[in-house]
């Protein structure tokens, strides 16, 4: 659904339009207990959706999790309790923000690890390789023929 | 009739494609000016033929002849006629039709503008150019054939998808396109330099024009996106690191790196290698996002597998196109001579580090968008990668490369004196504080960071503006010369003072929006009022209104500020008849660089109906930023140099009479 603002609209697009997300009935009187189901809405997955947060999504199941965070919320959970129930209960694929494991190393390392690689390198070449501040080499004896060439033909 | 007339275009145009893949290589390779010629004609007349395919399509569709399957599924004959164009491309079909009538442009401009170029290089990009187009082509009038009809003509379309039915779907996909489909040039001429071996400045300064065409319209393009997501989705987001979305950023990451290493290729003939290497990567990041899009691997691993017959002709499109480039580059790239010198502290240096960054924060979305898919069907483990994610490792990255971009410009070519340039940035840092201490003094400690983002924004712009003060001499000198100095500098020197300006008012615009946002969600009565911000808002009632293929259910509220009535707004819910959905349309009103956003929910049992209020300060510079941005390409794209064209180099150096370097007009 969200995939508007690219050309995939036409193909993502499923014929379901956009409404509200959060409803009044469901939000809870206390307003940081509020704010915190709230952020923690935006980290996690509505599983029946193509990539939306259940902060964000209309669907059924999106309000179920909405009313499941706030109730836990309510119950005193912490903000990590809530989480570990819902990871246990639907997997990771219900986190937004995959946790670091062995499964989604390439995922978390690859970035990092191409910067530093990519740094590295840089100052590899720039060590390796003859910078301007290096002395004029001396021409080779093709180079001086060329210009044996060249001198002659300006004359 | 005219079906079938559009078909047969397209096919035709398939066996000019098919020709123009062959015999202009065969001249090159020959040095047969007559078959080189050919590629020229054959380009034009591509264009030609792949234009009145469209327009009949276009016909089809304007005039509701439902006998066609693809205008029976996406039209409506009491749909508006800027929408029953639009719905040409609304659909798989039709807008990989559209894809390929902006390649056969792109290949027929070369043809008519590409005069300066030497006849082989010429030549051979029109021949690769056209491999891709043949490609295309072929994927279409097997797998996509938009003119097929059906057995028996219905009597009414379907209609097109509600949520299309929008100017959005006129500008987005268009530009978007002439952005994404842009970069095939720049492929077309690294594949054509790889094939010949040879490649120099003026290869670059031939290149450039073409990138930065490519860049400014998928700039924009993105932006007009993003801006019909916002106020389209209801929930007032602009970016949702959407896969589809990501498909578009990339292309977007790589050209803006191909951009800056193509000016140190110019200038300096250094960065060959990986100057090529980046138009490879670009356009193959296009395929590639076209393939997420097109193929459904997206909704699901396995969809695609239920039905692959459109995703795995991509794919092979994908990999013999990605492949052969990279396979072709990976043999002949070591022939390509280095040149160039220079000093890491130099402006070369800048534009290596802004390319190490850009592309590694193009590594880190495409790691985003494919590691989900990789991991299914490798592993069959499912994970979600979202915003989270892209906000915690595309956003540092961002930050940083926006923390140093002041200095590039402001470093000399070949060594630069980096604590030199850091003191004639004082004035930057400065205001790039005062914007941070007001910032923190009129929003609070609310967000430590935001702040800080203003005062990043602030010193951006102030670092571009620096940059022009600096070359115009102005507050060291008298006006006219100032003036003079102004008129004599390079366009494209303004162009990146304008662009680096437009990323900083962009950013300015995410940290407003995200984070100084107020949001109320409330069930409202008529007759109630909600304040929002320094505005109060009171729901008059809701009225039923209807439009030419829908009926709608409006809620007017009157919104007044210090007590004065400023306007009024009205969010409505349609109900579109064809099809039975509704979608919401949010009502905006914008306040200086803010704006008020009100959407509709669902209504109640007592009679009240749940609103969405959000005032967003300075959420439209995301969208000015992208418009000077824009501007900023434009500017660039005008330069002299650009315009007329690389000077031809002397070849024969007896010959006095052709020793002097001609300047040949480029259009």
């Amino acid at each position: 659904m969200r995939g508007l603002a690219a050309i995939g609209l036409f193909f993502a697009l499923l014929g379901v339009g956009a409404a509200h997300a959060v409803t009044p009935d469901e939000m809870l009187k206390d307003p940081a207990l509020e704010a915190r189901a709230r952020a923690l809405s935006t980290e996690l997955r509505c599983m029946v959706c193509q990539n939306q947060s259940i902060d964000d999504s209309e669907a059924p199941l999106a309000k179920d999790l909405r009313l499941l965070v706030r109730e836990r919320l309510a119950n005193g959970d912490s903000d990590r309790q809530v989480m570990n129930f819902l990871v246990a209960r639907y997997g990771n694929f219900v986190l937004l923000r995959p946790p670091f494991e062995w499964q989604t190393l390439l995922l978390w390392g690859l970035p990092p690890l191409a910067l530093v690689a990519g740094l590295i390198g840089l100052i590899v070449a720039a060590r390796s390789r003859p910078t301007v501040s290096a002395e004029p080499q001396a021409l080779s004896g093709e180079e001086q023929k060329k210009l044996a060439v060249l001198a002659k033909a300006g004359e | 009739m005219i079906p079938e007339l559009g078909h047969y275009a397209l096919v035709l145009a398939l066996a000019l494609g098919l020709i123009q893949s062959v015999i202009p290589v065969i001249g090159a390779h020959g040095h047969d000016a007559a078959l080189m010629r050919l590629g020229t004609s054959t380009a034009l007349m591509q264009f030609l033929f792949v234009g009145l395919s469209f327009l009949a399509l276009t016909i089809s569709y304007v005039t509701s002849d439902f006998s066609v399957a693809s205008a029976f599924e996406n039209s409506h004959s009491m749909m508006p006629l800027i929408y029953k164009i639009t719905s040409v491309w609304g659909n798989h079909e039709g807008s990989m039709l559209l894809w390929v009538l902006i390649l056969s442009l792109f290949g027929a401009l070369v043809a008519a503008f590409g005069g300066n170029l030497p006849a082989t290089l010429k030549a051979n990009v029109l021949a690769v150019q056209s491999w891709i187009a043949s490609a295309f082509y072929l994927f279409i009038l097997l797998t996509s054939n938009p003119f097929l009809r059906l057995p028996q003509t219905p009597a009414e379309g379907r209609d097109l998808n509600p949520i299309l039915q929008d100017i959005g779907l006129a500008i987005h996909p268009p530009l978007l396109y002439l952005g994404y489909v842009g970069f095939s040039i720049a492929f077309s001429f690294a594949i054509a330099a790889l094939i010949e071996g040879r490649i120099d400045a003026a290869w670059a300064r031939w290149v450039r024009p073409w990138t930065l065409a490519a860049w400014t319209f998928l700039t924009i393009g993105i932006a007009m996106g993003s801006y019909w997501a916002y106020y389209t989705l209801g929930w007032g987001g602009f970016w949702f690191w959407d896969p589809v979305e990501n498909a578009s950023l990339m292309p977007w990451l790589a050209g803006t790196a191909l951009l800056h290493s193509a000016v140190v290729m110019e200038k300096r003939n250094a960065l060959k290698i990986w100057t090529i290497l980046l138009a490879i990567l670009a356009f193959s990041l296009s395929l590639i996002g076209t393939f997420l899009v097109r193929s459904g691997v997206l909704t699901s691993v396995h969809s695609f597998a239920s039905d692959p017959t459109r995703g795995v002709f991509i794919l092979i499109i994908l990999m013999a196109f990605i492949g052969g480039g990279l396979t072709l580059f990976a043999w002949r790239a070591s022939t390509l001579k280095q040149g160039g010198l220079f000093a890491p502290v130099s402006r070369e240096g800048a534009l290596v580090f802004n390319n190490l960054f850009l592309t590694t924060a193009c590594l880190t979305v495409f790691v985003g968008t494919l590691y989900p898919l990789a991991l299914e069907s490798l592993a069959g483990e499912k994970i979600s990668v979202g915003a989270p994610f892209f906000n915690l490792t595309f956003g540092p990255l961002f930050l940083v490369l926006m923390a140093l971009m002041p200095f590039g410009p402001l470093l000399a070519w070949k060594r630069g004196n980096i604590l030199g340039v850091a003191q004639r940035l004082m004035a930057a840092y400065a205001v790039g504080i005062a914007a941070l201490a007001v910032a923190f003094a009129v929003e609070g400690t609310q967000s430590v960071l935001a702040p800080f983002g203003v005062g990043l924004a602030f010193y951006v712009m102030a670092g571009a503006v620096v940059d022009l003060v600096e070359r115009t001499g102005l507050f060291r000198m008298p006006l006219g010369i100032v003036a003079r100095r102004a008129a004599g500098l390079p366009r494209s020197t303004w162009g990146t003072a304008v662009a680096h300006f437009g990323i900083a008012v962009t950013l300015l615009g995410i940290i407003g929006a995200g984070t100084w946002g107020v949001e109320r969600i409330v069930a409202l009565k008529p007759s109630q009022t909600v304040s929002l911000a320094d505005y109060d808002l009171t729901f008059e009632g809701m009225m039923a209104r209807s439009g030419p293929n829908y009926s709608e259910q409006a809620a007017k509220f009157t919104v007044k500020t210090g007590g004065v009535t400023i306007g009024v707004m009205q969010p409505s819910k349609r109900n579109f008849i064809a099809r039975d959905t509704s979608t919401n349309e949010a009502a905006l009103m914008t306040r200086g660089a803010g704006q008020l956003y009100l959407s509709l929910g669902d209504t109640n049992p007592d009679g009240s109906i749940a609103v969405r209020l959000y005032y967003k300060p300075l959420v439209m510079l995301i969208w000015f930023g992208a418009v000077i941005m824009m501007v900023g390409g434009g500017l660039s794209l005008s330069d002299r140099r650009l315009r007329v064209g690389a000077p031809k180099p002397a070849n024969k150096p007896a010959d006095k009479s052709t020793t002097k370097p001609t300047l040949q007009p480029a259009e």
